[in-house]
């Protein structure tokens, strides 16, 4: 049913995505395409994987941006990875015409039902984030599940059930949860750090956040200082030590 | 977006057969065409080839043909399964016509009717094909309120010229008289509105890098790396660009072939009556012609956002 769920739960499962942490080493992309090679959307078909042109499903894109300021000439790199936002207002799955694409209505992850897909990509065309892929092998769409499969999976412990661009981020830049309860950890972390929608004009009501890179410093920039013990007197050192330093100070 | 084969011949076929069913109703409810069998049987067979040869077309796109009937479920929500629907729908009045005016040689009194019918249901499949574009936000030209009056007026010059073209030929000059003003009309609206909708679409989008990045307070937003150096199925799908380096020239050529010139056959034919068939014949061809071209820049023009992703 592509109609968006009429009741939906207050649940809001979703990701937070710190751009002032992400080093952009793409190890969120590479694990998810692990993870989900052999979960619930797999396969994730490669073509000519090792030839010139190589070609594939991935839910997950790492981009890198500037963004230079035109009055001060500041630029700022920032690492951008993007992946389904399971926006509220899913336009990706109100257009499909089979009702392959879902909204759940327990906690609002946006899903295609792989077997009953037509391929036509109406969905990938109305997704303004690009997070629809589709499957030139299997002739079907696929997209990012939040992975579904270990989130839920009882078979793990319960630190590992969490998306897999999470638990692999090695500066912490992802995290996940429920957006939906204000009292979430991800959703203090959101109100603390004004995190954002992606193109809040198109309406879509996206559940994933983006953090801001933090303010840069401004004027006198010099590394703080580290090595505030830095031994310049003797005091509070050890008797013999001492007095070498008041004969070799002499 | 990437001009798709199917997806240009789906739209200005089904727009040309459904215009022909229209006009065919039209003409029928105002008694100007007799039920003639053999004419009957070649401008339904006409009409019926170049909507079911759109509409395989467009199954043909598919990733999974076989289950294209799954589409016919979510007509609630999704423009692209209402069109599917009306699409079979529409078969009901206008194959009864059809039927009556072949076989029972009657298309007058009640199937009369049922071809007026059949023309309102020809307009709104139409209709609903230029919906699933209208309706994709993140494709800015298309959800535009010119996207359909667009659609829907092509459908009506196409078809227009399709049948006086054949009532020329079958002579039934009464009708070809008939349809010179309305077509007159239909083409100089569509002129208008094609000028428009370029116009429109010539603004800035709403949408840009920096609102897509939400990095706009930092400054100018550029792509320095792409998350992958091949390009990927959404740069294939979504990321064409040739368009518009030729698009002044082919928006000239759709201009004059699909609006300009088959105003002026129409006069022409209207002057020269002797030349008719001619004139309507060259007509019918630069009109399709013209369409395809703008049928296809309405395709490669269009900028998905998403590409606000690549800098392309």
């Amino acid at each position: 049913m592509t109609c968006l769920p009429k009741n939906p739960s207050a649940k809001k499962l979703g990701l937070v995505i710190d751009l002032d942490i992400c080093v952009g080493c793409h190890a969120c992309a590479v694990n998810c395409k692990e993870w989900n090679a052999a979960g619930q959307m797999a396969p994730l078909t490669d073509i000519d994987p090792y030839g010139a042109e190589p070609d594939g499903v991935w839910f997950n894109r790492i981009h890198t941006f500037e963004a230079v300021d035109s009055e001060s000439g500041i630029s700022r790199t920032v690492h951008f990875p993007k992946s389904c936002l399971h926006c509220e207002d899913a336009p990706c799955v109100t257009v499909c015409p089979t009702g392959a694409s879902y909204k759940r209505e327990e906690d609002g992850i946006v899903l295609v039902n792989t077997d009953i897909c037509i391929g036509c990509k109406l969905c990938s065309w109305a997704c303004p984030y690009g997070a629809r892929e589709y499957d030139e092998d299997e002739g079907v769409m696929k997209k990012c599940t939040l992975c579904i499969d270990k989130i839920y999976n009882e078979n793990l412990p319960q630190e590992s059930r969490v998306p897999a661009c999470v638990s692999t981020c090695p500066s912490g830049a992802r995290s996940f949860g429920d957006l939906g309860d204000p009292k979430s950890d991800v959703s203090k972390l959101v109100a603390a750090r004004k995190g954002y929608d992606l193109m809040p004009e198109q309406a879509t009501k996206p559940v994933n956040k983006y953090l801001p890179p933090r303010p840069k410093r401004v004027g006198n920039a010099t590394a703080p200082r580290l090595l505030e013990h830095k031994d310049d007197s003797s005091d509070g050192a050890g008797l013999l030590a001492r007095w070498v330093d008041r004969i070799l100070t002499a | 977006m990437h001009p798709a084969k199917s997806v240009i011949f789906f739209t200005t076929a089904t727009g040309a057969g459904y215009g022909l069913l229209f006009w065919l109703g039209v003409l029928a409810h105002r008694g100007l065409i007799k039920a003639d069998f053999k004419f009957g049987l070649v401008v339904f067979a006409i009409a019926f080839a170049l909507v079911i040869a759109g509409l395989l077309a467009s199954t043909l796109h598919l990733g999974r043909p076989s289950r294209a009937w799954r589409a016919l479920s979510q007509w609630r929500s999704s423009w692209l399964s209402r069109e599917g629907v009306l699409a079979i729908l529409t078969f009901i009045p206008t194959g009864l016509f059809a039927l009556a005016w072949v076989i029972l040689g009657d298309n007058t009194g009640i199937f009369a009717w049922i071809g007026l019918i059949g023309a309102v249901f020809s307009l709104v499949t139409v209709y609903t094909t230029s919906m699933i574009y209208r309706s994709l936000k993140a494709i800015p030209a298309w959800a535009t309120g010119w996207t359909s009056p667009g659609y829907l007026l092509m459908s009506l010059t196409s078809g227009g010229l399709l049948i006086s073209f054949m009532a020329a030929i079958g002579g039934y000059w009464p009708a070809v008289d008939w349809l010179v003003l309305p077509i007159l009309f239909f083409l100089a609206c569509g002129f208008v509105i094609k000028l428009s909708y370029w116009s429109i679409i010539d603004r800035p989008m709403a949408s840009s890098a920096e609102t897509a990045t939400g990095l706009g307070e930092f400054g100018k937003v550029r792509l320095i790396e792409s998350p992958h150096d091949q390009p990927n199925y959404l740069l294939k799908e979504m990321g064409f660009k040739i368009a518009r380096k030729h698009s002044k020239k082919l928006r000239r050529i759709a201009l004059i072939c699909g609006f300009l010139l088959p105003f002026v056959l129409i006069i022409g034919q209207w002057q020269l009556p002797s030349l008719a068939v001619y004139f309507l014949g060259v007509a019918v061809v630069v009109t399709m012609a013209g369409l395809i071209v703008e049928r296809w820049l309405f395709f490669a023009e269009a900028k998905h956002v998403v590409t606000l992703y690549y800098d392309t």
